[in-house]
């Protein structure tokens, strides 16, 4: 058989994760590009339940659980906890669900990647409180429903857009990534472990209950959702934007949708909204791969 | 070596002689002393430490967790809106069984917004699993330090230790430093039990426990509190011992012959033993009991000292609102098996930083000493007409 | 019926002084919650490793030969392997107990 990804387990099966979990394969990639010196900082999120109730884990790493709020506090201070002990080889991981990375714990990650502390914060957007039971969170997108924006009061604000908040601080890297395209986030991964400082990724990771569609259109969706442009995928490094994958012609953004029962409801002209969102967006984005290079240099952006 | 100390500065030395690792700290009036003293001494190279400078108090108790579980000394300092931020935090330190050690300056809680002292902060807290040491003077705030991480250590329990704004925290007193090395001795360096260390396995800690194990878990903290009670003073006496400075738990002053005894904590302990000297030497057999600990809750030391008294009086400066003054619960509540139970009176007086000067605790004196108690709340030193 | 995962807990005196895992979760057999099941064709299978990439169970292993081999103990079921095989040779047939 053929692997185009490190074949290592560092997740073993028997976790409670819902049929096609997104978030699971999320941390799946991580750890096989991080390997087994690695410790997760995990706050109240999917993962939280995913890993398996005590006496039993089924990640094989050390896990430590932490509020809400605090991925990022938590594993600030994890950090220099090793650090002041001469460890400085351990990768320090904290990996929390959107909303405990841009509503709850957005102050803590700010806080992190101001001091550019030394570990890898992976946000795992699943698009709202799945947690919970699907409530929205400040990645909710626009268009969609949760349980807290019911189809007659569907979400009408824009999804926060978290990576560029990151870039905004100057961070070291940042970068988007999505399930479906395993290779792509590896070697995001593996980039962000050689780099010191704070490094923040997003991965997009499909969640079959929440997004009201079937388990096995769970990959679909994510390829969708890079193939029709909604979700870019594209590294900030040292404040030079790069885009790593533009499809030749986006795909109409109603094949993503349509295949996601929380967008039924959406009308023609919803629809175009959202066409028009993913058009300003890569616009702006390609802008700044050119006014990035021209400021900090071709070569930056040529890695 | 002596020297001349704030105590917020007594608290900056023996978080260094204490040689915490990790510091995780953010400022706030009257903590901030503590933490800028605590960065020069990292700079100066005196202290070996990892200082986070953290966004917020939350992030701070985060942080601190976070470095106990991986294995470091860790300590930060705050006080009243800081401690209530890190309250939820404060529940994890404990639960997760880590030995984080915490300078509170007792500031009252906003609004009005204010900067002076009582313990309300600190009082609002006692359920959370940490011990709680309510210190007098500067020298005992430096010691406490060190005795709070020994402590901790091997409970496995938090540990916080609590001064005054203002009339302990900014009045400079003499402290004698311990010699580092001989704080080495006894307080060697932290080996966590567990830890995250990749090498010794792959564990989750505080994953979900639903109501199988949750009480279990609690009875083992109740458990290590009731153990923690007995290191505390095995601790202090060791401390004694190779020191020459001990804080029992319990200290009376004039108390073994006195009449009518009155409870005090923190600074008013000071004051009370110079109105303990005047109601003595105007005939009223008085004596003081100061209270080191409010958790654990020295009980067999309380209903020690309180035996054969005639009446009791409590001095707290704090209120839980709807109820009492914590401290008079506390003690109310361990005398109420005794066959001989005194009267007992209860005072608040101080709240909000008002001065509880040494006339004040005479007049407090004076009624524990002149009649029974009329109500369970005798405010004291208020503008109430 | 526990599989050989199990840490037989009585009381207090069993548990560590926290919440601390003691054991690994294949305790958990979530072939259970199947109500349809991967068959794999092994003539039309191109061996190219993306049934294993995407099971979200870590259920599918590679057999001597090199073609998948689904872990019936722990297989869900999602039907995703089926989803994204590139040579349409996995089949989700309905789960018989």
């Amino acid at each position: 058989m053929k692997y185009s990804i490190p074949t290592e387990e560092y997740v073993t099966s028997g976790t409670v994760a819902c049929q096609g979990c997104g978030a699971v394969l999320a941390l799946r990639y991580a750890l096989k590009a991080l390997g087994p010196d690695t410790v997760l900082s995990v706050p109240a999120c999917c993962w939280s339940v995913i890993d398996g109730p005590f006496p039993y884990s089924s990640t094989l790493v050390p896990l430590f659980h932490t509020a809400f709020e605090t991925a990022a506090a938590a594993a600030s201070g994890i950090r220099n906890g090793f650090a002041i002990r001469g460890n400085d080889h351990t990768t320090v991981m904290a990996w929390a669900g959107d909303g405990g990375t841009v509503d709850i714990g957005i102050q803590a990650l700010s806080g992190a990647v101001e001091r550019d502390e030394d570990i890898i914060y992976v946000c795992y957007d699943n698009e709202a409180y799945m947690n919970t039971g699907i409530q929205r969170s400040g990645s909710t997108p626009w268009g969609a429903w949760t349980t807290t924006t019911p189809v007659r009061h569907f979400k009408k604000e824009e999804k926060k857009d978290m990576v560029e908040i990151m870039a905004a601080h100057g961070i070291r890297y940042t970068a988007t990534a999505c399930v479906s395209h395993a290779e792509d986030f590896v070697k995001k991964m593996k980039k962000a472990k050689q780099i010191r400082g704070t490094k923040y990724l997003q991965v997009f990771a499909s969640c079959p209950p929440g997004w009201k569609m079937q388990s096995e259109d769970s990959i679909k969706a994510l390829r969708l959702a890079v193939q029709t442009g909604i979700w870019p995928l594209y590294e900030v490094e040292n404040g030079v934007y790069k885009i790593n994958h533009k499809p030749k012609e986006f795909k109409p953004v109603e094949e993503y949708l349509k295949l996601q029962g929380r967008f039924r409801h959406l009308k023609p002209e919803d629809v175009e909204h959202v066409t028009r969102w993913r058009d300003r967006r890569w616009k702006l984005l390609e802008a700044k791969v050119a006014m990035t290079r021209e400021l900090y240099g071709a070569e930056a952006a040529e890695t | 070596m002596k020297k001349v100390l704030t105590g917020n500065h007594a608290v900056s030395y023996g978080s260094m002689l204490a040689r915490a690792e990790v510091v995780a700290a953010y400022p706030i009036t009257p903590q901030t002393q503590i933490v800028e003293k605590i960065s020069e001494l990292c700079a100066d190279g005196v202290m070996d430490a990892k200082f986070i400078k953290v966004e917020s108090e939350h992030s701070a108790m985060a942080a601190c967790i976070g470095a106990s579980a991986a294995g470091a000394r860790a300590f930060t300092a705050t006080s009243a809106q800081g401690l209530a931020l890190m309250d939820e935090m404060l529940h994890w330190a404990a639960h997760a069984r880590l030995p984080v050690v915490l300078a509170n300056i007792n500031r009252s809680m906003a609004p009005p917004w204010t900067i002076w002292t009582d313990q309300n902060d600190t009082i609002s807290r006692r359920d959370t699993g940490w011990i709680q040491y309510y210190c007098e003077s500067n020298q005992e705030v430096t010691d406490s330090v060190i005795q709070a991480f020994k402590v901790a250590e091997q409970v496995e329990l938090p540990a916080m230790l609590v001064l005054d704004s203002f009339y302990l925290s900014h009045t400079s007193e003499p402290v004698d430093l311990a010699d580092i090395a001989l704080v080495d001795k006894y307080l060697p360096k932290y080996q966590a039990k567990h830890d995250l260390d990749p090498a010794k396995g792959h564990p989750a800690y505080g994953a979900l426990c639903n109501d199988e194990w949750y009480y279990e878990l609690q009875i083992k903290m109740q458990w290590a509190m009731e153990k923690a009670l007995d290191v505390i003073i095995a601790e202090d006496a060791l401390f004694g011992e190779m020191f020459g400075r001990s804080y029992p738990v319990v200290e009376g002053y004039r108390a073994d012959d006195a009449e009518y005894l009155v409870f005090v904590s923190s600074t008013i302990a000071s004051t009370a033993k110079d109105a303990v000297d005047r109601a003595r030497a105007e005939g009223i057999k008085a004596g003081s009991a100061k209270v080191r600990l409010l958790r654990p809750f020295p009980k067999p030391q309380i209903r020690k000292i309180a035996k054969g008294k005639k009446r009791l009086g409590v001095i707290d400066r704090n209120i839980s609102y709807g109820s009492e003054g914590a401290f008079y619960t506390e003690i109310k509540s361990c005398l109420y098996h005794e066959l001989q139970r005194p009267e007992i009176h209860g005072f608040i007086a101080g709240l909000g930083g008002r001065d509880v000067t040494v006339d004040a605790v005479y007049e407090m004196i004076k009624i524990t000493a002149g009649r029974s108690p009329e109500t369970d709340i005798n405010w004291q030193g208020a503008k109430l007409a | 019926m526990p599989n050989k995962h199990y840490i037989p807990l009585k009381n207090i005196n069993d548990i560590p002084t926290m919440a601390k895992t003691l054991g690994t979760m294949l305790v958990n057999e979530t072939g259970s919650w199947r109500n349809v099941r991967p068959v794999i064709s092994n003539e039309a299978c191109i061996q190219c490793g993306i049934c294993w990439k995407y099971c979200p169970d870590m259920s599918i292993s590679e057999d001597e030969e090199g073609f998948p081999v689904v872990n019936l103990v722990y297989c869900k079921g999602c039907g995703v392997c089926a989803a994204e095989c590139p040579k349409d040779c996995i089949e989700m047939v309905e789960e018989v107990r």
